[in-house]
């Protein structure tokens, strides 16, 4: 799935000229396998002076992982990680020397390295300077992601409401960031709760026990997701229009799932995908919102189907399943709805598109509280170019500029987007809730 | 790959003495066998979708679907049972091959069987015998059949010097075997469903049949129609969501016209019967006579203990099977009316009669065999001559017939018809028991060539 070109720049003859050319060099991303170590080396873990204590504690939790754990920025090795650890941080001036420090090793970060920040939310009634301090975190990651390179990532965890450093989503999103299960995440900064969850007991089976629904499985990042959730345990029901059977019945198949043809605009699809969940595997405990279609055309141009099914589709199917979900008691149910980088930055000729991502950007943060309050949490990611069938039909000057126009230079794949929404859907994470998770590489456009 | 344990065909819950079944007329140690679904791929015209598709990948095609629909992925099936009409010499184990191929547990055990046309029905029946038996806990049953992938025989004469050539231990007396070779046997042998006893094809046959019985035409496309109009009002209501999984990009059965009239049916020209002296005007068009059709279709029966432990759904209970054979050769009677003799005795066997009955699938391998049929238990005469019944077995209430299509609209792969009709009609009971709070019943008739049929008795559960 690695594009010809990443994979001409580096292997053999290829690989020299692009680097005398001076070309953009992507790395090979580094994905998840079972067995293979968290990080690609040992970890830095660096704080300013208010945030020592944080740093010890969650050093301690490193080490518990089986981690080579560092504090002292030394250049005798190559680093896996660096974790920057800026919680109690009170003025901007506090954050220097910690900073450098972490500056000091970035030209030895290893291939497919991390920068990892952790800071807190500014927060209504912050003094001025403790709110610049922390919102000034955002603007130094997101910057700081554009300069990794070879495979490097940096993204950041924000602590909202007071969680200890280590609570257990904290903890569940800092494996996330450190592991090669966000390989295609970059430039990111979630906020993250308290959460009444406790850690997984076995960290490659976080949904062991679960039921989970996926809708627009027979292919694609559907397929991906379906395939993600089962690896780590989850008992998988796919759901896909009956016209798409073959694809779906060879994912249910694939996974050792069940498949249910059902077109999820159908009135009464939430329903049916509860009855179906529970009388079959006993519960239902994650729902994954994929199914969506394109159907690009200018608005001058714009045919009142295309609006319309696609609003269909990708927005209004996703509220009434909830609706129907949630409104029939469902306890902790973990929704995540996939929204789209052109949801948040626009994009020429997807107005519609646009429209119906956006919207699910809405209606999750709406959503949160109500499935809070049922135990519950509503998440979305946001997918950047992701090579699959949809993207493959992309002329090709436009794919080739499309998928280089990100912090990794490269397209992601629909495991990338699989791994993100495997996270939300984990019980650690039930302190992330109402967020959106950009997979994208760190897209230039947005956020 | 799959995440369930591959489990024991014989569960031990269910093992011991079967439960008794709820059926009083069953004989005594027998339990139940439930339908619990069924999978079939869309059917398509010969030489279209699956012009290249051979009966191996159709079948393997529609388990797949089927183990899909379920969870059945690493399962060990007490038995998958089904077969061919048309099979080529190499398919001697075309279901066991096919079973290795699907995501089953490889431990699956299966044979083929054959009964013309009623393949699919007669596997259905003996999957359900071995359970309500208790030999085995689950199966599936099914059949396949591709005329366009359809084995080419050799002539006689060819095929004779090409044993001997192949025995032949010089390469002289290898030419001399080839010597013999006339250039009239290079001609492939087509297969033929003609009736080897009579030489007519089973067209020609109805033909006889329909004449001796007053067929009109008009009452023959009016069948066709509905079909038509039943099988698309189906898809359009969703009603094979969960009966059926798209193969090679087909997603509907092709045969399928929604938009036949009565005026385009009445168009047709005739292609049976036009050697007979009655009637002057023959009747049987392309319209009102199946089309040659390639597909596959399977359905999951298990004990009700069985299903309860994987919590799948039950649709219906496989009540009871009759099958007849009618003396076409040397008798008087039409070469598909096997079903009307077997019928009587099935009802008799279990209390039942035509009015106990919801629905009633009647295979349309022509639209006047269905006719002929109904007719036939309507006639004094005949129910009291050739059915030995005091009294008109009854009539039919159109209504409940073929309430979703049949192999008019459908197609009819021979092997294949049995398994998409006992599908529907277990769905159909279902859905009415539901509705209703009562219990629901269809009746099964298949014909076949040779002069055979099979029935059955599905009831809801
Ligand atoms: N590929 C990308 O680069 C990209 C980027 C951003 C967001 N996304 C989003 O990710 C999701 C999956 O995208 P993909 O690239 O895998 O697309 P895809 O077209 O390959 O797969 C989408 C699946 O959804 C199914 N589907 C469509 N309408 C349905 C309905 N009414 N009911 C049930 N299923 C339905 C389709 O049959 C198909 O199997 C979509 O929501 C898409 O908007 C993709």
């Amino acid at each position: 799935m690695t594009d010809s070109y990443t994979k001409a720049v580096n292997s053999g003859f290829t690989k020299t000229l692009a680097k005398k050319l001076g070309l953009p060099r992507p790395a090979i991303l580094r994905r998840f396998r079972a067995g293979d170590p968290l990080t690609v080396g040992p970890v830095l873990v660096v704080a300013d002076d208010a945030s020592m204590g944080d740093a010890d504690t969650l050093a301690k939790e490193l080490l518990g992982w089986g981690l080579d754990v560092r504090r002292q920025p030394t250049d005798d090795t190559r680093w896996g990680a660096v974790l920057l650890v800026l919680t109690e941080t009170k003025r901007p001036t506090d954050v220097s020397s910690a900073v450098l420090a972490t500056g000091s090793v970035l030209r030895r970060l290893a291939t497919n390295g991390r920068v990892v920040t952790l800071s807190r939310a500014a927060a209504d009634g912050d003094a001025p300077a403790l709110a610049a301090a922390r919102n000034g975190v955002d603007g130094f990651l997101r910057s700081l992601a554009k300069e990794l390179r070879a495979g490097a990532t940096g993204n950041g965890i924000v602590l909202t409401d007071g969680v200890a450093v280590n609570g257990t989503s904290v903890l569940a999103t800092l494996r996330f960031f450190l592991s090669a299960r966000s390989a295609y995440v970059d430039g990111q900064l979630l906020p993250v709760g308290p959460a009444d969850a406790d850690l997984p007991a076995d960290w490659d089976r976080p949904l062991a026990g679960k039921v989970a629904v996926v809708t627009g499985a027979a292919r694609g990042i559907g397929a991906a997701i379906a395939k993600t959730l089962a690896r780590d345990g989850a008992t998988v029901v796919c759901v896909d229009v009956p016209a798409a059977g073959e694809g779906l019945a060879r994912t249910a198949n694939a996974v050792g799932g069940t498949a249910l043809q059902l077109d999820v605009t159908a009135d009464d699809a939430g329903r049916r995908i509860l009855e179906h969940a529970r009388t079959r595997h006993g519960s239902l405990d994650v729902v994954v919102h994929n199914a969506g279609i394109l159907r690009d055309k200018l608005l001058a141009n714009m045919k009142p189907a295309q609006w319309d099914s696609v609003v269909a589709v990708n927005l209004e199917a996703q509220l009434r399943i909830n609706e129907q979900l949630l409104g029939s008691g469902v306890e902790g149910l973990r929704i995540v709805s996939l929204a789209s980088t052109s949801g948040i930055a626009g994009n020429k000729g997807q107005t519609n598109y646009g429209f119906s991502k956006a919207g699910v950007i809405g209606h999750t943060r709406a959503t949160a509280p109500w499935a809070a309050a049922h135990g519950g949490t509503a998440n979305a990611v946001a997918p950047g170019f992701i090579e699959t069938e949809m993207t493959a039909s992309i002329p090709f000057a436009t794919r080739e500029v499309a998928r280089r126009l990100n912090s990794l230079q490269q397209g992601g794949r629909p495991a990338d987007v699989a791994e993100a929404i495997v996270f939300l859907a984990s019980p650690a994470s039930a302190g992330v809730n109402g967020q959106v998770l950009r997979v994208c590489g760190q897209n230039l456009v947005g956020r | 790959m799959a995440t369930r344990k591959p489990s024991d065909g014989s569960s031990r819950s269910a093992s011991g003495t079967p439960a008794r079944a709820a059926n009083p007329h069953a004989p005594a140690g027998v339990r139940d066998a439930v339908i619990v679904g069924g999978n079939r791929i869309p059917f398509s015209r010969a030489g279209r979708k699956y012009a290249d598709a051979s009966n191996q990948e159709m079948f393997t095609a529609a388990l797949e679907g089927l183990v899909a629909r379920f969870g059945l992925q690493g399962e060990r099936i007490g038995e998958v049972v089904g077969g061919a009409v048309l099979k080529h010499s190499r398919d001697f184990n075309l279901i066991r091959e096919s079973v290795l191929g699907s995501s089953l547990s490889p431990q699956t055990p299966a044979f083929d069987l054959q009964q013309a046309c009623a393949t699919g029905l007669e596997a259905a029946i003996t999957v359900a015998n071995k359970i309500r038996l208790g030999q085995i806990e689950s199966g599936i049953a099914g059949g396949t059949d591709t005329v366009s992938d359809a084995p080419v025989a050799v002539s006689e004469g060819l095929r004779r010097a090409l044993l001997d050539a192949s025995h032949a231990k010089t390469l002289q007396a290898r030419l001399k075997a080839f010597a013999k070779v006339r250039p009239s046997d290079l001609k492939p042998l087509t297969p033929a469903t003609d009736e080897p006893r009579t030489g007519l094809s089973m067209g020609e046959h109805q033909a006889i049949t329909t004449a001796r019985w007053g067929i009109s035409r008009a009452a023959q496309d009016e069948v066709a129609l509905a079909s038509h109009q039943h099988l698309a009002a189906a898809w359009d209501a969703g009603f094979f969501d969960d009966l059926v999984t798209p193969f090679r990009g087909l997603t509907r059965d092709d045969n399928l016209r929604a938009d036949t009239s009565t005026e385009k049916l009445a168009k047709l020209k005739p292609v049976f019967g036009r050697g007979l002296a009655e009637p002057a005007e023959p009747t049987m068009t392309a319209g009102n006579s199946t089309p040659l059709t390639d597909g596959a279709s399977t359905v999951l029966l298990a004990s009700a203990a069985w299903a309860a432990e994987r919590d799948l759904p039950v649709l219906a209970r496989l009540v009871d099977a009759e099958t007849a054979a009618v003396d076409f050769v040397h008798g008087h009677d039409g070469l598909l009316m096997a079903p009307v003799h077997a019928v009587p005795r099935l009802l008799a066997r279990n209390g039942l009669a035509l009015d106990d009955f919801d629905f009633f699938e009647i295979h349309e391998a022509f639209a006047s065999t269905v006719l002929t049929t109904l007719a036939a238990w309507e006639d004094a005469d005949y129910c009291k001559a050739e059915l030995g019944l005091d009294a008109p077995l009854g009539s039919v209430d159109r209504e409940r017939l073929n309430v979703n299509g049949s192999s008019l609209a459908a197609g009819h792969p021979f092997a294949a018809t049995g398994g998409r009709i006992l599908a529907t009609a277990a769905k159909l009971v279902a859905a009415k028991a539901a509705e209703t709070g009562k219990p629901a019943r269809a009746l099964i008739s298949i014909c076949a060539a040779g002069g055979l049929g099979a029935t059955a008795v599905v009831e809801s559960v």
